[in-house]
């Protein structure tokens, strides 16, 4: 907890004069930086905290022998949390040194925040061990420049060599920041498509129907009056077209770039990363970033001189049932043999993060549902213990425990729809998965009894929780939790666990070894599947997790099948927190569920944090930066469905098209959370 | 693995099994039609069903727990006749989305504020219904509603939209009373004891005036007995009768939900 909690004193306390100083090293590396403007320490909570003299991170015992191997003028404090690696082109053997030397083998969060005011875009990592402990932060800065299409001048050294589960995030922090990354395989955007118009997640961009930074908005109230943001045509003054940008005479192909870099011997890749993004094409008119023209007939493949072979390119969604939602998955096949394979993600991308920084720190909590739809209340207490660490309070007791028996039950639930539909892309159609969704609507009649909505139940609030249980929902929690989902795992286990079909496609399939799992940041029962037992309820303990006796599940196999295993045992697990929580929800003051007095307008002290949970995908973490005023100056998701996707293509090339469904199927994402 | 192709039959069994309870519940049901048993879909819905819990919607319906929020509304307080809500504008302040718009009424000749909206949209459209407006009006006066049918015909007019203004937002409380009773009840609690604390306070100062003036007790003890909220009231009056006559819509409804609401509330 020491590293990752914020320092609330303020800068006048004697701890200043020393901070300021010791920031100061830190700004000539920034090139552009203004030369920290830290001096007129604006009293105002407006702004950025930065230039504030902010209080600097005391080092964990990894940080500082991190800054007695590189020297203080490599690795210098960092304000709030973490270190600041002066200069970007030292990081590939910072990140080294810290992968090999000091353990820390997975990066659990990369990110980005764009400090303009400052004249910076800093990149955030969080590596972690795979053993447990805190991650540590690590960050670097570059100058972002004012050219609203033209990625940063200097470039960050891409982690992928060292980490690759860097792959998207690095991807993700390119697309909604501009910066690039250096050495990177496939620098493309991710989530917005391939010619979109500037870096979405820069404080100065604005989109269409733009209306304010912050909520409230003032057009609201007092005296506001209605308008349909439709109403506003599209075409009308709000929008502001790219220069050169002619909306009737537009012809953009955003898939040629990702089709290059599958057929080999095109310039495509190479091009791309050496230059850290595609150049832009004459032929291209007008929007942003650039794509590659189309020159090539990419529907008579087998005349392509490249590929010598009949290797064609099929694409499996966006919209097709397999693929768990809006997920394209772009595979090259050799017959039936999946030989190349490419996710394009982003249909559901609605920014979810730029939202959240003009949200209100409350305002986020309904919208945290939305990320993972199938287990929001686990969202929920992801974002909610993360701004409670940054405003320094506790929940009560009985909000803790009424935390954890909702969160258990929506690992549960999660974990029966993932079961579920496993099935369903193994081709056993909807018995099993309507078997499960029967149990997993029971919890949700329990959710919507509580909290007033099944899925979305805002529930959490900060320092406790919405509503107290009643006696009949106690009952209702009791007859699901020691009674009725007991007994439908075991009938799950029954119709399933030595089904042979099952077993015949599953056991070794979509295999991804612990160290490969573990480079890729895989988290979650995929991780445990391949035999790490890596759960944050247990490495890096939070809410009350320390008080129950449950175990992590573990299996070998790291495939499919070990997969689907891990879960049902989970599922056991989680009952078996339930259950104790339940019964010791009785020691609790019954009503107590608010700390302090509710409030709507949160003030949170200007600092950082990056909190985490395990929810049933995985490790979600929140990394969020605050000014000290009511909204979030960054708020970051690190998404486990997204990350886990990043390692789709190890374990799915070498099988057959057909098992590529079933193990996407396994990792068992949502699009909510993917594109965000 | 075992005999080949037990863990098949094993779960072909299962899958029977289901199929033979879902019939034994279902005879149940028609050899109790009596009623003796609950109604049908809460019987099915509840974690002791061994069958199937499928509810015939629409013909079926849930019945829907009390903290069940869709769409919020406006309660019109038909005692004192008058809107609940103050326009004090904290819904519109905690509301995600930002969907909710309020016009305040000025009183015509002073100008100044008077506690009550003269327009009140709320943008259902982008209503997440995460009932924060409800669960931080400090005045009761926003409540979550169970209507979750709101779909309308292109040629409908333009009142039964999505975009709802304060004629259509506003409810009865009765009608608040029927879907919510329990949180009725703790309004009704709440304000028997504030009304208890304000005559207790109003006793206390009449008898410290008595005690102070022992003649001018009882001119200044009366009154303080409605003391806060109505000081605007009397103000009101010229303004309000025209307010909630223009807006007739809300008087009309008013006979006419709470019944709708009884049945809502019975149709299971
Ligand atoms: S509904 Fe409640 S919170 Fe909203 S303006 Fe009226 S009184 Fe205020
Ligand atoms: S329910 Fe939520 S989104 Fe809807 S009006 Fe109320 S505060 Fe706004």
């Amino acid at each position: 907890m020491a590293e990752e909690t914020t320092n609330p004193p303020p800068a006048e306390t004697p701890a200043a004069p020393k901070a300021a100083p010791t920031a100061k090293p830190a700004s000539p590396a920034s090139a552009g930086a203004k030369p920290a403007a830290a001096k007129p320490a604006a009293a105002k909570p407006a702004g950025h905290a930065a230039p504030k003299g902010p209080p600097l991170a005391t080092l964990t015992p990894e940080l500082v022998q991190l800054q007695q191997q590189f020297g203080e003028s490599v690795i210098t404090p960092a304000p709030y949390v973490g270190v600041l690696v002066n200069d970007p082109s030292k990081l590939r053997d910072v990140m080294t040194y810290v992968r090999d030397q000091l353990g820390f083998d997975m990066l659990a969060n990369a990110t980005a925040v764009d400090y303009i005011k400052e004249g910076y875009i800093e990149v955030v990592y969080h590596p972690q061990r795979s053993k447990g402990g805190q991650p540590i932060t690590l960050k670097v800065r570059v100058p972002r420049g004012n050219d609203p299409v033209a990625p940063t001048e200097v470039a960050v050294p891409s982690l992928t060599p060292i980490y690759a589960g860097a792959e998207f995030q690095e991807r993700e922090i390119y697309d909604m920041y501009g910066v690039r990354f250096e050495g990177h395989p496939d620098l493309r955007r991710i989530l917005t498509w391939e010619g979109f118009y500037g870096w979405p997640l820069r404080k100065d961009w604005h989109e269409p129907y733009y209306e304010g930074d912050t909520k409230p908005f003032d057009s609201r109230w007092p005296g506001g009056h209605h308008e349909l943001a439709e109403e506003r045509v599209p075409w009308a003054d709000n929008v502001n077209y790219p220069p050169g940008f002619d909306p009737l005479n537009f012809n953009a192909n955003p898939d040629a770039g990702l089709y290059d870099t599958m057929i080999s011997g095109v310039p495509g890749v190479e091009e791309i990363a050496s230059n850290g993004h595609a150049q832009r094409s004459p032929q291209f008119k007008g929007v942003g970033a650039a794509v590659p023209v189309l020159d090539r007939n990419y529907n008579n493949l087998a005349d392509e001189e490249e590929l010598q072979t009949d290797q064609i390119i099929v694409n499996m969604g966006p919209q097709h049932p397999s693929t768990h939602g809006v997920l394209r998955m772009v595979v090259k096949l050799d017959g039936e043999t999946v030989t190349d394979l490419k996710l394009v993600l982003g249909y559901l991308h609605r920014n979810h993060e730029k939202i959240g920084e003009r949200n209100t720190w409350l305002h986020n909590i309904p919208y945290t549902d939305r990320l993972d739809y199938i287990c929001g209340i686990a969202n929920e207490l992801g974002y909610v213990i993360t701004v409670e660490k940054m405003m320094g309070i506790k929940p009560t007791e009985r909000a803790e425990y009424l935390r954890v028996i909702m969160t258990e039950l929506t690992r549960i639930e999660s974990h029966f729809w993932a079961i579920g539909f496993l099935l369903n892309d193994l081709g056993a159609f909807y018995t099993p998965a309507l078997y499960f969704i029967t149990e997993r609507d029971l919890i949700l009649d329990l959710f919507e009894s509580v909290t007033g909505s099944r899925l979305m139940c805002n529930y959490m609030r900060f320092g406790g929780v919405s509503r107290d249980l009643t006696e009949d929902q106690l009952m209702h929690a009791r007859q699901l939790a020691f009674d009725r989902i007991p007994r439908k795992i075991d009938e799950l286990e029954q119709l399933l666990t030595d089904n042979e079909i099952i077993k015949a496609r599953t056991i070794g399939v979509g295999y991804l070894p612990a160290d490969r799992s573990i480079n890729y940041s895989l988290t979650g029962p995929c991780l445990r599947a391949a035999g790490v037992p890596y759960d944050i309820r247990r490495v890096d303990p939070y809410s009350i997790y320390d008080r129950f006796d449950f175990e992590i599940p573990v299996f070998y196999g790291a495939d499919v099948y070990d997969r689907y295993r891990v879960r049902v045992a989970e599922m056991r697990q989680s009952l078996r927190i339930v259950q104790q929580a339940l019964n010791q929800l009785d020691q609790t003051k019954p009503g107590d569920i608010q700390a302090g007095k509710k409030a709507y307008n949160h003030r949170v002290p200007a600092g950082e944090a990056y909190g985490r949970v395990e929810t049933p995908k995985g490790e979600l973490g929140f990394y969020l930066v605050s000014d000290g005023g009511q909204n979030p100056y960054r708020y970051h998701v690190r998404s486990s469905s997204f990350i886990n996707l990043n390692s789709l293509k190890e374990m799915t090339v070498g099988h057959k098209v057909a098992d590529a469904v079933v193990i996407l199927g396994s990792l068992d994402i949502v699009l909510g959370e993917v594109d965000r | 693995m075992g005999l080949m192709g037990t863990g098949i039959l094993k779960g072909l069994g299962v899958t029977l099994r289901h199929f033979i309870d879902t019939y034994a519940e279902d005879l149940k049901y028609i050899l109790n039609k009596s009623g003796v048993q609950q109604p049908r879909p809460l019987r099915r819905q509840s974690p002791k069903n061994r069958g199937l819990v499928t509810v015939e919607y629409p013909r079926e319906r849930l019945p829907l727990p009390e903290n069940f929020r869709y769409i919020p509304f406006l309660v019109y307080d038909t005692e004192k006749q008058d809107d609940k809500c103050t326009s004090c504008g904290i819904c519109a302040k905690v509301c995600p989305p930002q969907c909710i718009w309020i016009v305040r009424t000025e009183d015509p000749v002073t100008k100044r504020p008077v506690p009550q909206p003269k327009e009140f949209y709320i943008d259902t459209t982008i209503c997440m219904n995460c009932g924060y407006c409800a669960e931080f009006c400090p005045f009761d006066a926003i409540k979550m509603d169970h209507d979750y049918e709101l779909s309308y015909y292109p040629n409908q007019e333009p009142s039964a939209r999505l975009v709802h203004d304060k004629a259509r937002l506003t409810k009865p409380d009765t009608y608040h009373a029927s879907i919510h009773p329990t949180d009725w009840r703790r309004e009704l609690e709440d304000r028997a004891a504030e009304e208890a604390k304000k005559k207790a306070a109003a006793e206390a100062k009449a008898k410290a005036d008595a005690a102070k003036v022992s003649g001018g007790a009882a001119p200044s003890g009366a009154p303080p007995a409605a003391k806060p909220a109505p000081a605007a009231k009397p103000a009101a009056p010229a303004a309000k009768p025209a307010a909630s006559k223009s807006s007739a819509e809300p008087a009309a409804d008013a006979p006419a939900a709470p019944s709708d609401a009884a049945q809502a509330g019975e149709s299971q």
